[in-house]
């Protein structure tokens, strides 16, 4: 057998999961299995006593290897191992080879062993385990020193009925909750910083996604377009491929400033995306709309714009950052990676249409009496038929 | 119908063209510094376009090289003469309204400890030659202006600039060189070494806006004049361009010289009536405009200010109709995609704002001048209705 890496990863929420949970790790395993399937042969993924073991061949890049394993939703943590026989003295012998191995690459000084049995039948009990371990590393390191309050590195030794695994960091996951446990949502994908996010704290909820973009070519330009086809790749990075259907407001656009009151624009203009981005849902079994709407942001996103946005829509509207600040989804956005493409300067062609002083106290029946000159069903209808879906792959 | 009216970005290589690149990809690959046969094949091709490259500007054979485009055309000269005339002085004369393959290397040269005087122009891109008079001095050793702006179609003063130049160097015993940028002059007005671009002393061309393959371009270098080369290495092109030739591009270039040359004025000539047909009738037919090309402009370029609409968006509608333009502006509402050449001209943002700009080939017809002429004119209505309330 070819010499392997070993990552624990743990499962996080996903073990709370009462009678479903077996379900919830094979989700999760083949999620993991799925993002790792780039590097080809040479990589196992098991499930073992509420763990998920991936060991990779050494010729493999296990940073790569972590790097997508981390992007998993449902991942609480991973950590890269070593195995010994779950054998005392095996274990002694291996944990220093690990710290040997520390002391040369990080110029480690003091550590401290943290022991835990998950089989009770070994002979060895958890707090003597640290203890036995610990002698043994001072033993065979002489330049260490046992610190327990402040140790450059916390030793694990997590003794197991066949094996034992030694390993010192935890890289964090995101958490949350294996893609496709939680049904599918269409999201509203601007181009913009918000929406992205938005969809990827759904998904990172287990929830598969679909996007609906807006545009209004020839008022945006077609660079716009391909802006968020990069962002919906990297959303993709995370929960996968899906469908991106584009619609084409500006016809929609043109009878509204046309016929209602300027100020009411953009409110008009966001019940019409609703309506629209309903449609497409049903049509595509989503069961929930998601927005990046976020409370006062803009004119469109105040207290009584969205009583009036939703009300377009009978379908349960999911607003993940609407009690966020604008830095931290902007720090979301850093963080997932979507940041840098989100404020290329492409889209502010759509201002056009934006009124010089919006309304930001819409009254439903005023807007309702304002748009009732329009045929709304016939435009909602021909701009769905006039759509255009793209695949979107991960990059 | 499609129009490609975008002849200044690019333009539509011809099918001889194609055709000679083909086989000489096919055929004659051969590299033409090799000893056996197919080298000397390659060789000769080679030196056939360079005699045409030459004759078409009034050179001499052993003055021109084949460069990868303007851009390193332009680069070289600007590098190759602060490198060679180091210790004749540290002063450079452009302009405001040259291509940032100029720009670029100007900059750069000013951080170096060059000083850079960039001359201003009129409200039609024409140049101030009392400013470019007076800025001329002991310390200068290159100017460097481009034969037709590519945003206008401006046609600057070649010959009087070099008249200036001369007379400086002859008074003060200096030696100040002239660079003309002829990328966009090329093919669209005369241009000869020997009259209208008399006293010029390097010249930039490219191959892809005459018709010709992209990655091509030409550098005429007068004759004792010691050019520091840019690219070094194996000594193609007699050491100022190392490298091996892009042999299919050069060819091709060759080509596409050959046939412009061949009927310059015929050529010329479809390009004006286009440019003046549709000239006329935005004119007359729409309201509201600034014409911002000089009326004794080159054939190739019009350029015209809608008021009240935004290029961007007539850009993308008129795609819709399979019209090709391009805009003055790039679409955002901050300043960093606006055309500094416009912004030279002293355009406010508004104007720069609602500027297109059409360039012209010999392949546009009357029939698409037409139709181009009415699509605007509806691209301009729309746009004007729907923004009015800005």
């Amino acid at each position: 057998m070819n010499e392997q890496n070993i990552l624990i990863v743990r499962c996080g929420e996903v073990a709370l999961k009462g009678m479903n949970k077996p379900y919830f790790e094979k989700m999760l395993a083949d999620r993991i299995k799925g993002n790792l399937k780039e590097f080809g042969g040479g990589i196992s993924v098991k499930r073992q006593e509420g763990l998920i073991f991936v060991r990779a061949d050494k010729e493999l890049d296990i940073k790569a290897i972590i790097k997508q394993v981390s992007k998993v939703f449902g991942v609480a943590s991973i950590s890269q191992a070593v195995e010994a026989p779950s054998d005392i003295e095996a274990i002694g012998e291996e944990a220093v080879k690990y710290m040997m191995n520390l002391i040369e690459e990080k110029g480690v000084q003091t550590f401290k062993v943290e022991g835990k049995r998950a089989d009770k039948t070994f002979p060895v009990k958890s707090p003597e385990i640290g203890r036995v371990i610990g002698a043994a590393v001072l033993k065979g390191c002489k330049v260490l020193k046992v610190n327990v309050h402040e140790p450059d590195v916390l030793l694990h030794v997590d003794v197991r009925s066949d094996r034992t695994y030694i390993y010192d960091a935890k890289i964090q996951g995101f958490g949350g909750l294996p893609l496709g446990t939680n049904g599918k949502g269409m999201v509203l994908l601007s181009g913009g910083i918000d929406s992205p996010v938005a969809a990827w704290m759904m998904a990172k909820r287990g929830m598969l996604i679909e996007a609906v973009h807006f545009h209004s070519y020839p008022y945006t330009s077609p660079r716009a377009q391909e802006k968020v086809e990069d962002l919906a790749r990297i959303v993709a990075s995370y929960c996968g491929r899906f469908k991106m259907h584009c619609v084409n407001l500006l016809p929609i656009q043109e009878q509204i400033v046309q016929n209602c009151p300027e100020e009411e624009t953009t409110i008009h203009v966001r019940m019409f995306m609703m309506r629209i981005a309903e449609r497409i849902a049903r049509d595509n079994g989503c069961m929930m709309l998601i927005t990046g709407e976020n409370l006062g942001q803009v004119a469109s996103q105040t207290a009584e714009a969205l009583v009036v946005t939703d009300s377009a829509v009978s379908m349960p509207v999911m607003r993940p950052l609407i009690a966020m600040d604008k830095t931290d989804i902007m720090d979301k956005a850093q963080e997932i990676g979507t940041f840098e493409t989100s404020i290329q300067p492409y889209e502010d062609c759509c201002t056009v249409f934006l009124p010089k002083h919006p309304t930001t106290k819409p009254k439903l029946e005023k807007i309702l009496e304002a748009e009732s000159v329009l045929d709304i069903e016939g435009l909602v209808e021909a701009a769905v038929k006039a759509k255009e879906v793209i695949n979107i792959f991960p990059e | 119908m499609q129009v490609y009216l975008d002849n200044s970005a690019t333009t539509r290589q011809y099918d001889q063209v194609t055709d000679t690149m083909i086989e000489m990809m096919r055929e004659s690959y051969g590299n033409p510094s090799s000893l056996h046969l197919m080298g000397v094949e390659a060789e000769k091709k080679v030196r056939a376009s360079r005699k045409i490259f030459a004759s078409a500007i009034g050179a001499s054979e052993d003055e021109v090289y084949f460069t990868s485009g303007g851009t390193e055309s332009d680069n070289t000269v600007l590098n190759g003469v602060a490198e060679s005339r180091k210790r004749y002085g540290k002063k450079i004369i452009t302009t405001k309204v040259e291509h940032p393959a100029i720009l670029e290397p100007a900059r750069r040269l000013e951080s170096m400890g060059y000083t850079v005087e960039y001359i201003g122009v009129d409200k039609q891109c024409r140049l101030n030659m009392e400013q470019l008079a007076s800025a001329i001095d002991d310390d200068t050793v290159l100017i460097s202006i481009m034969g037709v702006n590519n945003e206008t179609g401006t046609i600057m003063p070649m010959k009087e600039i070099a008249a200036l130049k001369d007379r400086y160097n002859k008074e003060h015993k200096t030696d100040i060189l002239l660079h003309s940028d002829a990328v966009q002059a090329f093919g669209k007005i005369p241009m000869n070494l020997k009259s209208d671009f008399r006293g010029v002393d390097f010249l930039s061309v490219s191959g892809h806006k005459i018709h010709g393959p992209k990655g091509i371009g030409g550098l005429y270098v007068r004759k004792g004049i010691n050019l520091t080369p840019f690219m070094i290495g194996g000594g193609q092109e007699r050491h100022m361009r190392s490298g091996t030739e892009n042999t299919p591009g050069i060819v091709g270039f060759g080509k596409a010289m050959e046939l412009m040359q061949g009927d310059f004025a015929g050529r010329t000539e479809k390009m004006a009536a286009a440019r003046n047909f549709l000239l006329e009738g935005i004119k007359s037919e729409i309201r509201d405009v600034i014409i911002n090309s000089p009326e004794d402009g080159a054939p190739s370029v019009l350029n015209v200010s809608f008021l009240g609409t935004r290029g961007e968006v007539l850009l993308h509608t008129l795609e819709t109709d399979g019209i090709y333009v391009s805009t003055g502006s790039a679409c955002s509402s901050n300043k960093k995609g606006q055309s500094h050449v416009l912004e030279a001209m002293g355009l406010k943002f508004k104007e720069i704002e609602g500027a297109i700009r059409f360039s012209f080939s010999e392949f546009n017809t009357m029939e698409e001048m037409e139709y181009t002429l009415e699509k605007v004119k509806a691209a301009v209505a729309r746009f004007r209705k729907l923004g009015s309330f800005r």
